[in-house]
């Protein structure tokens, strides 16, 4: 039987009332962690002894009366976030070796409210890709389905929590990557907005689109963990210096009267049937709620594709510019000259989706094609922002899917890249203009998961938080749990 | 067929702030190699740059010194490429908005005629680190304490067309960022460099030629030297059928010629693209304003006020002017109550001379202005002669202490008691009959025998006026 | 418009990669499909639209000028494969 409760705040009362400790809370984690995790393979590195010092500390943090509503909680962290004295991977070879000499805000902040990490999760390689497929690592196992894909490029942190192999963990979403394998695998995966949570000490893949955020059961449980994470840090220049409030504090707030819009362009030929009616059928939720439900237009969301395929590889060529064997990383083994050490080192660490996605950038940004392509690209971001923000002048919250289909086989779409990008196309956009959005369970499809996706303002994660927690009073898709074969979840 | 010349110049000014440009590392020179380099610096992955206000302030304060446009919301660049020096694999510069926009500059030429040379724009970016070759015998030995050190490259229209007007300008910068104080200017530890971009066309063309850039020049004599080597190199080249191809080429000060540098060429499509790690540089009136309140006196203003206050030749203010420290070091002399005549003597000939020969900057002069105005006083208030002056001057140089310590230690305090003088002056006109005879016939020039021997007889200590007094009242009996 | 084999071998030498003979074929069709997909924002009308190069409103921060960092290199040169007397060491550059 396992002791991992259903929400952050009943662990915080078990811890609190002394019926748990934080390191049996931990080592139950671990436990389960090495039961399942060489069927899923959602872990890249687990550190047993850190994990439970770290609780036995929480423990002592809780005795003596200073614990916080997240001390002594196991977590999980994607390993694109740097963690002094461990191994930071990002999914790829090339950073196997690489023991990260500093802290990001993430980990930094996660630490200090005494969140108690076990590991580091697998992902896409350096966050590209949106099927665990491209993790130098091996691709990570859907608990709903082993047959099928997670998601990514947080695949491994979703499904560890949908595994219940820790109760929550971090993600990254530069296009997607936290919400489309929360839709997959059944759980709440909050990306902020642009600029909330500091972007220090996170490996870069497309600077003006990464933000890092949450994967966890709940709403009321990413509330917390967001309140930790948010906030102006001075090493990132593209860090809000907004009030972080407490997402908490208006998780009851009512719905009554919220207007909701429903973009039509959601719902178009690509989005499978039982996605559409299970979407539909949480939209009608909304309205029992109060809210009221609009039709909007996203006229250019078509073009959140490629305007995503031009951005992101463009700054990704550059970002990964820095890998080249020198200071740190993967090098070569074999003996050349200059220009055959960089080549080699990147051609031997970095793999097929990344060079692609490198080479795509060099080739938007290269003499001749930089105004066909990447201003363009630009120009097309602002109208679909511009899209965005019409909406916003109608409604409070943009609802509609976060993905066209349930979890999709592996393999299945690994050999051809437009098909595996066009898996986001729902999920972009908010990337493209900063805007904070979450999905949540909503019901099931070919027995598999599927995901809402909801909308906000800038900064208006409180009120996604809101939608969200009210949603889940109404309904229990998020209590719902996959059976694992080989051991009982 | 005579050719015209034409040179643009891009000048590179280390910008003299304590910290790097997108870190908190020291920009201090000759640490150890990369002790000074930090995870920013360095590249580390996830770490992100955090613009450097007084970089910031010190392009705003050189575009407003020269009257340049200052760019309200300028846009910071990546340019792409890969180099060992280069951590991050793209440096990050300014690109289509560059933070000082369009000025000019006046340059004198040394016919003494003035030539206005446009400034086509300034921008703030980072250096790069330092590639060692001769470390090692295999391998290339990486510093990168210098990575990240900020720099503003300020580039010029192609309106040189000589190498001495190249010069002339590349000093006018120099002497502009000194008076600002953005760049303390050493050009061997390479805070002041330039790359030349150089071509020639036929006398006449509209035009312009192919023209080849010459990197890291770092100092003026080679600047001249480099550019009239290309120069030759490229008529050469042309009047044998020849065409000049589009290159980066390096000057070699010891074989004093330029050569491509095949590591720069393989593939310079930069690639630009804005930063997004970074957003746009906002400055508004309040600070431009704050900052011209604050502009230091700049050279014209200067020479001016030395010439309204000082009475000295405008050869003498010209190079007391020219260099910030030297108008300084003479502005405190003068303050401390040496006669400003005297001062601009002593600072252009002495002093300048004993500097030249240590290699010394006036900066760590090895007499301070205090000391050299304590010298000058002694002169005005005839403790010593001009002549005994120099050798205060050579003892106070050699360390020996102040001019009143120097004069007491040598016992050279002039001789102004008229007893003393008269004994001796009696002397030699008793000890030398046949001169006071021609003296007497009418031979004036005698009298600098005379003076001469009394000299002697005192050891130069010897008020000359009250010698030469003393003599033609005697002899004239 | 589908890439060439010398557009490939153009834009893996600005990169820095390799591609093998025998990965060419798989790299030109990817990618063209890639360039395909993205060729659609060619038919957007964007006459008069501001580029956005930033989805946050906001102006760079700037850092008063201290020196706040120390020395790190013998614990940051762990990281590095090869290093000699404080330097990080490449194949010979010759310029
Ligand atoms: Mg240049
Ligand atoms: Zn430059």
């Amino acid at each position: 039987m396992s002791t991992l409760l259903p929400d952050f705040a009943e662990m915080a009362r078990a811890l609190r009332a002394g019926k748990v400790s934080s390191r049996e809370l931990t080592g139950d984690c671990l436990a389960r962690i090495k039961r399942h995790d060489s069927t899923l393979n959602s872990f890249i590195s687990v550190y047993p002894e850190q994990a439970l010092a770290a609780a036995d500390a929480a423990d002592k943090a809780i005795a003596s009366g200073s614990a916080g509503p997240l001390t002594g909680i196991p977590m999980a962290h994607k390993d694109i976030f740097c963690a002094e004295g461990t191994r930071t991977t990002v999914g790829s070879k090339m950073l196997d070796n690489f023991v990260a000499p500093y802290d990001s805000r993430v980990v930094s902040g996660l630490a200090a409210a005494g969140m108690v990490s076990v590991g580091k999760t697998n992902m896409d390689e350096f966050a590209m890709g949106s099927s665990n497929e491209t993790s130098y690592f091996g691709p990570v196992k859907n608990p709903w389905d082993l047959q099928r894909s997670p998601g990514g490029s947080s695949g491994g942190s979703a499904a560890a929590v949908a595994a219940g192999l820790v109760p929550a963990a971090t993600g990254t979403d530069t296009g997607g990557s936290i919400r489309q394998p929360a839709a997959l695998t059944g759980l709440t995966g909050l990306k902020p907005t642009y600029g909330r949570v500091s972007r220090y000490g996170m490996v870069a893949f497309a600077s003006s689109l990464d933000q890092a955020g949450t994967l966890t059961r709940s709403a009321a449980d990413a509330a917390l963990m967001l309140g930790a994470m948010a906030g102006f840090d001075e090493r990132d220049s593209t860090c809000a210096n907004v009030p972080v409030p407490d997402y908490s504090a208006t998780l009851n707030d009512s719905l009554q009267g919220k207007t909701i819009g429903v973009p039509k362009e959601f719902f178009d030929d690509g989005l499978e049937a039982g996605c559409a009616q299970a979407v539909q059928d949480a939209i009608k939720q909304y309205q029992e709620l109060g809210a009221v439900v609009k039709e909007v237009s996203l006229p250019n969301l078509a073009m959140s594709v490629p305007v995503y395929y031009i951005v992101a590889p463009a700054e990704c060529s550059s970002n990964l510019s820095r890998f080249d064997g020198v200071r740190f990383g993967y090098r070569t083994e074999s003996t050349g000259d200059l220009a055959d050490m960089y080549t080699r080192t990147r051609s031997e660490a970095f793999g097929a989706e990344v060079k692609r996605r490198i080479m795509t950038g060099a080739y938007v940004l290269s003499a001749g094609y930089y105004d066909a392509y990447y201003l363009q690209a630009q120009k097309v971001r602002q109208l679909i922002s511009d899209d965005l923000s019409h909406c916003f002048a109608e409604v409070d919250v943009i609802m509609g899917p976060t993905t066209p289909t349930p979890a999709f086989k592996l393999g299945e779409k690994m050999n051809d890249p437009v098909q595996m990008y066009l898996n986001d196309m729902y999920t972009i956009a908010a990337n493209l203009a900063g805007l904070p959005a979450i999905s949540i369970p909503c019901g099931f499809s070919q027995n598999l998961p599927v995901g809402l996706q909801l909308i906000g303002t800038q900064f208006a994660e409180g009120l996604l938080l809101n939608c969200a927690h009210q949603y889940q009073q109404a309904t229990d898709w998020h209590l719902r749990t996959p059976v694992i074969s080989g051991g009982a979840a | 067929m005579s050719w015209e010349v034409v040179i643009g110049l891009e000048v590179h000014a280390q910008l003299a702030t304590k910290s790097k440009i997108f870190s908190g590392a020291s920009t201090a020179f000759g640490a150890e190699p990369n002790t000074q380099a930090c995870l920013v610096d360095l590249g580390y992955p996830g770490v992100l740059p955090v613009l450097n206000e007084q970089a910031v302030a010190m392009a705003v304060k050189f575009g407003v010194a020269i009257g340049a446009e200052i760019t309200r919301r300028s846009v910071f660049a990546r340019k792409n490429y890969f180099y060992p020096d280069l951590p991050k694999g793209y440096q990050i510069s300014q690109f289509e908005l560059p933070i000082v926009g369009k000025g000019q500059l006046t340059i004198k030429l040394e016919d003494g005629a003035e030539k206005v040379v446009g400034i086509t724009r300034a921008h703030l970016e980072e250096d790069a680190g330092k590639s060692l070759h001769e470390s090692f015998s295999d391998r290339t030995g990486i510093d990168l304490n210098r990575a990240g050190t900020p720099l503003l490259e300020i580039v010029s229209e192609p309106d040189m067309r000589s190498a001495k007007e190249a010069v002339a300008y590349m000093r006018k910068i120099h002497q502009i960022v000194r008076y600002l104080g953005v760049c303390d200017g050493n050009m061997q530890e390479g805070s002041f460099r330039c790359d030349a971009n150089v071509s020639v066309r036929p006398m006449g063309q509209e035009e312009l030629g192919t023209r080849t850039e010459l990197k890291n020049i770092n100092s003026f004599r080679f600047v001249e030297r480099a550019i009239n080597f290309e120069i030759q190199r490229q008529i050469d080249l042309i009047e044998d059928g020849g065409r000049v191809t589009q290159e980066t080429r390096l000057y070699d000060p010891d074989k004093d010629e330029t050569r491509s540098m095949r590591s720069k060429e393989e593939a310079n499509d930069y690639r630009y693209f804005p930063d997004p790690d970074l957003l746009p540089v906002v400055i508004d009136d309040d600070f431009i304003a704050a900052i011209k309140a604050a502009l230091p006196e700049l050279p014209e203003a200067r020479a001016t006020r030395f010439a309204e206050s000082f009475g000295l030749k405008s050869a003498q203010i010209e190079t007391l002017v020219g260099d910030v420290d030297m108008a300084a070091y003479f502005e405190q002399v003068v303050g401390e109550g040496a006669d400003p005549r005297l001062a601009a003597n002593y600072v252009l000939g002495d002093l300048t001379g004993a500097l030249n020969k240590d290699s010394l900057e006036i900066a760590v002069s090895k007499i301070s202005a205090v000391d050299m105005a304590g010298l000058i006083k002694r002169v005005m208030d005839n403790t010593i002669s001009g002549k005994i002056a120099k050798e205060v001057f050579e003892a106070m140089w050699n360390g020996e202490g102040g001019a009143d310590a120097v004069i007491e230690s040598k016992g050279l305090k002039q001789i102004t008691d008229t007893g003393a003088i008269e004994a001796a002056v009696d002397q030699v006109i008793a000890d030398n009959p046949q001169q006071v005879e021609e003296f007497k016939g009418g031979k004036e020039k005698v009298l600098g025998f005379f003076v001469g021997k009394v000299m002697q007889l005192t050891q130069g200590k010897a008020n000359p006026g009250q010698v030469n007094k003393l003599l033609r009242d005697k002899l004239s009996v | 418009m589908p890439l060439s084999k010398q557009d490939i071998d153009h834009i893996a030498l600005l990169a820095r990669l390799e591609v093998a003979p025998q990965e060419k074929g798989d790299y030109v069709e990817k990618l063209s499909q890639i360039i395909e997909l993205v060729e659609q924002l060619r038919a957007v009308d964007t006459t008069g639209v501001v580029p956005m190069a930033h989805p946050l409103d906001m102006v760079q921060r700037l850092r008063p000028d201290s020196v706040t960092e120390t020395d790190q290199r013998d614990y940051l040169q762990q990281n590095a494969r090869d290093t000699e007397n404080g330097l990080y060491t490449v194949p010979k550059v010759i310029e």
